[in-house]
């Protein structure tokens, strides 16, 4: 059913390479929408000699979908957040590499190594981290930001502005967080005022979408738009006046990882990108683009002074983050009912 | 169809005398791979058992159906009761498509009536002119008109300058936006077969008509139309049935929150959600009312044949 001739191309391409010093030939990646600087891209193309190619996704669960969907075998790195890499791992979409394969590995952070999601990292790399919440319109709103009532219960002049995330996990966390209930909680008390929260909410909602958000609010389609932190720093670098939440009920915290997928095409490749990432300054210059943190020694220095200093990688300390939780089948099926009633 | 054809050809040339259903091979191969492969994997797996975070387990059974028209509750424990939410999303794009037709039919009939008036190498001229919008990918000029019909973008600026207006009028995210981009992708395939049909219409007839004290109105509806029908009716299922299915429009203009038939598939199978047997169901749906829809229709024809 499923046939790829750029799998069987670059097979015949390896074959024909083969003894040569550098692993020549393609490296296919499967990314996040407006993650990483193509001089990066071009730079690991031109020093290892690779053809480097790139598929965008907009949500952890549509790249999940894609993978699941048959093109697993075709892209040889993707960048799922947190729990998205537990999940695959489980769903056995994971390659495992040995530490000795990346010579850079003693550049990740110690914390950011046994994380509960890939122990000991044998998976994935860090890529960079930050939060999810939302972005407000200075000129449309005066009021405290750092609450999830924006989104849930939005003050009159900012109803059917607000743009949400077109993403279950994280519109889902941030809703349990503003009714304090746990995430993925399995009580059906719980679960219906979930429910009730998003249905009543949605009325105020303009539109789903993951990579209008930024867009929404430079533009001035949404006063409010659910957004990723370096989005929100690269609206307002676009000219956008907003005030980036982080809201006391609790936000989303995120950690991208780089992870190495299964019958990866050409894994050599994948391992030497990887390992391309790991160095500070590859690391520094993807976070100088995205604006978000990095988790690599040595990469701080080579950061702008905008970055460290940002508003968004400095949360204010009475807030909690928290990532989003996988959850178990019986949850998840419940979710994905009250994301279709949402969605209708 | 092609058999009593194939046949007459036979006595033609006898060089080819038993060939028939070999030289047919080509297009029963596209039809097969192309029509009854795609289609029957479809049918096959609305009838499949959703696995855990997208995908299919091959457990045959009619829950894609049921959660179609039934609503079993948030825990699908419930009494089931009529499920209204897919209806009513299918309704939403019926209804939806056919203002699309109408007004693609209300300013692609006179447009058509225009070009096919014009001479010879104007003809040519303003017929190229619809096209060229066309070269571009449906999605950047969906796109384009989000641009345009943004509270601050152009159409705005220009009303607010003219003084039309005092302030911005907001259409995004409206289902007027969707509306409008339902109009705009789908027209030419409007003004083209109406404008082949009345290329080929008499216009000594209308003088005729004129001649005979018949009124304007009475001319359109007597004399003309009868004879540009089958390409007003082409047109009309050319932007009916595409618009059914269409869902850049209500994705990018609509802000994805009011689901049409195509968002709500294309949902299933790349979205959150991630449900193919569903996925696979609404669309076997899809296809069976427009099959229903153009039946009625070719079997109108063929009376009308009849007579």
């Amino acid at each position: 059913m499923h046939f790829n001739p750029n799998v069987c191309a670059t097979a015949a391409f390896l074959a024909l390479s083969a003894g040569t010093a550098f692993a020549e030939g393609e490296l296919k990646l499967y990314h996040w929408f407006d993650y990483i600087p193509q001089e990066l891209l071009d730079q690991f193309a031109a020093e290892y000699d690779v053809t480097v190619t790139m598929d965008t996704f907009d949500s952890n669960e549509a790249m999940l979908a894609t993978l699941k969907a048959g093109k697993l075998g075709d892209y040889d790195v993707a960048f799922p957040s947190d729990y998205m890499v537990e999940i695959m791992a489980n769903e056995g979409m994971l390659d495992t590499f040995e530490r000795t394969e990346l010579t850079n590995f003693e550049n990740i952070m110690p914390q950011w190594i046994d994380v509960s999601f890939d122990p000991g990292r044998n998976s994935s790399i860090p890529y960079q981290w930050g939060s999810t919440n939302f972005a407000v319109n200075n000129a449309a709103y005066s009021g405290d930001v750092n609450t999830t009532s924006i989104l849930f219960d939005p003050p009159e002049e900012l109803r059917g502005q607000i743009n949400v995330l077109d993403s279950q996990g994280e519109l889902l966390a941030l809703a349990s967080m503003h009714l304090s209930i746990p995430q993925c909680t399995s009580d059906r008390e719980q679960l219906q005022a979930l429910n009730d929260l998003v249905q009543a909410a949605r009325e105020n909602w303009a539109s789903f979408g993951s990579d209008i958000a930024k867009d929404s609010l430079v533009s001035g389609d949404a006063l409010v738009s659910m957004i990723y932190s370096g989005q929100a720093a690269k609206a307002r670098a676009e000219g956008a006046d907003i005030s980036y939440a982080f809201p006391s009920e609790g936000y989303v915290l995120f950690a991208d990882s780089a992870v190495l997928l299964a019958d990866a095409p050409n894994r050599d490749n994948a391992i030497l990108f990887m390992n391309f990432l790991l160095e500070p300054e590859n690391a520094a210059a993807v976070s100088n683009f995205a604006q978000y943190g990095s988790s690599i020694i040595g990469a701080h220095e080579f950061l702008t002074e905008e970055l460290r200093n940002s508003p968004e990688l400095n949360p204010p300390s009475n807030a909690t983050g928290r990532f989003v939780q996988a959850c178990v089948e019986d949850v998840q099926v419940v979710y994905d009912t009250i994301w279709t009633n949402l969605k209708e | 169809m092609a058999g009593p054809q194939l046949k007459s050809t036979d006595t033609d040339n006898s060089n080819y005398a038993g060939l028939g259903p070999w030289l047919l091979l080509p297009s029963w191969l596209v039809i097969g791979f192309f029509l009854v492969l795609p289609v029957g994997l479809m049918l096959i797996y609305s009838f499949l058992t959703k696995e855990f975070r997208g995908g299919v387990v091959w457990d045959f059974s009619p829950a894609a159906y049921d959660q179609f028209f039934f609503d079993r509750g948030l825990f699908g424990d419930s009494a089931p009761t009529i499920e209204l939410t897919y209806i009513s999303i299918f309704w939403r794009s019926i209804w939806q498509a056919a203002v699309a037709t109408i007004l693609c039919l209300l300013i692609g009939f006179p447009t058509a009536w225009f070009i096919a008036t014009k001479t010879g190498s104007n003809r040519t001229i303003w017929l190229f002119l619809i096209t060229i919008p066309y070269w571009v990918n449906l999605l950047i000029r969906t796109i384009s008109m989000k641009f345009l019909i943004r509270d601050n973008g152009p159409l705005n600026e220009l009303l607010l300058s003219i003084g039309l207006i005092s302030e911005p009028i907001h259409m995004i995210n409206t289902n007027f936006a969707v509306q409008l981009g339902l109009f705009y992708s789908y027209l030419p395939f409007m003004v083209l077969p109406i404008y082949a049909s009345v290329e080929r219409y008499n216009f000594a007839l209308s003088e005729a008509a004129a001649d005979l004290y018949a009124t304007k109105w009475v001319t359109l509806t007597k004399i003309i139309l009868p004879v540009v029908k089958p390409g007003v009716i082409a047109g009309c299922i050319l932007v009916f049935v595409p618009s059914l299915g269409a869902f850049l429009a209500p994705d990018l203009l609509g802000g994805a929150k009011n689901f049409m038939i195509g968002s709500l598939i294309e949902e299933q199978f790349k979205g959150n959600a991630g449900n193919w047997p569903f996925g696979a169901a609404a669309s076997m749906i899809l296809l069976s009312m427009v099959l229903v829809i153009l039946t009625i229709y070719a079997r109108q024809q063929v009376k009308a044949g009849d007579r």
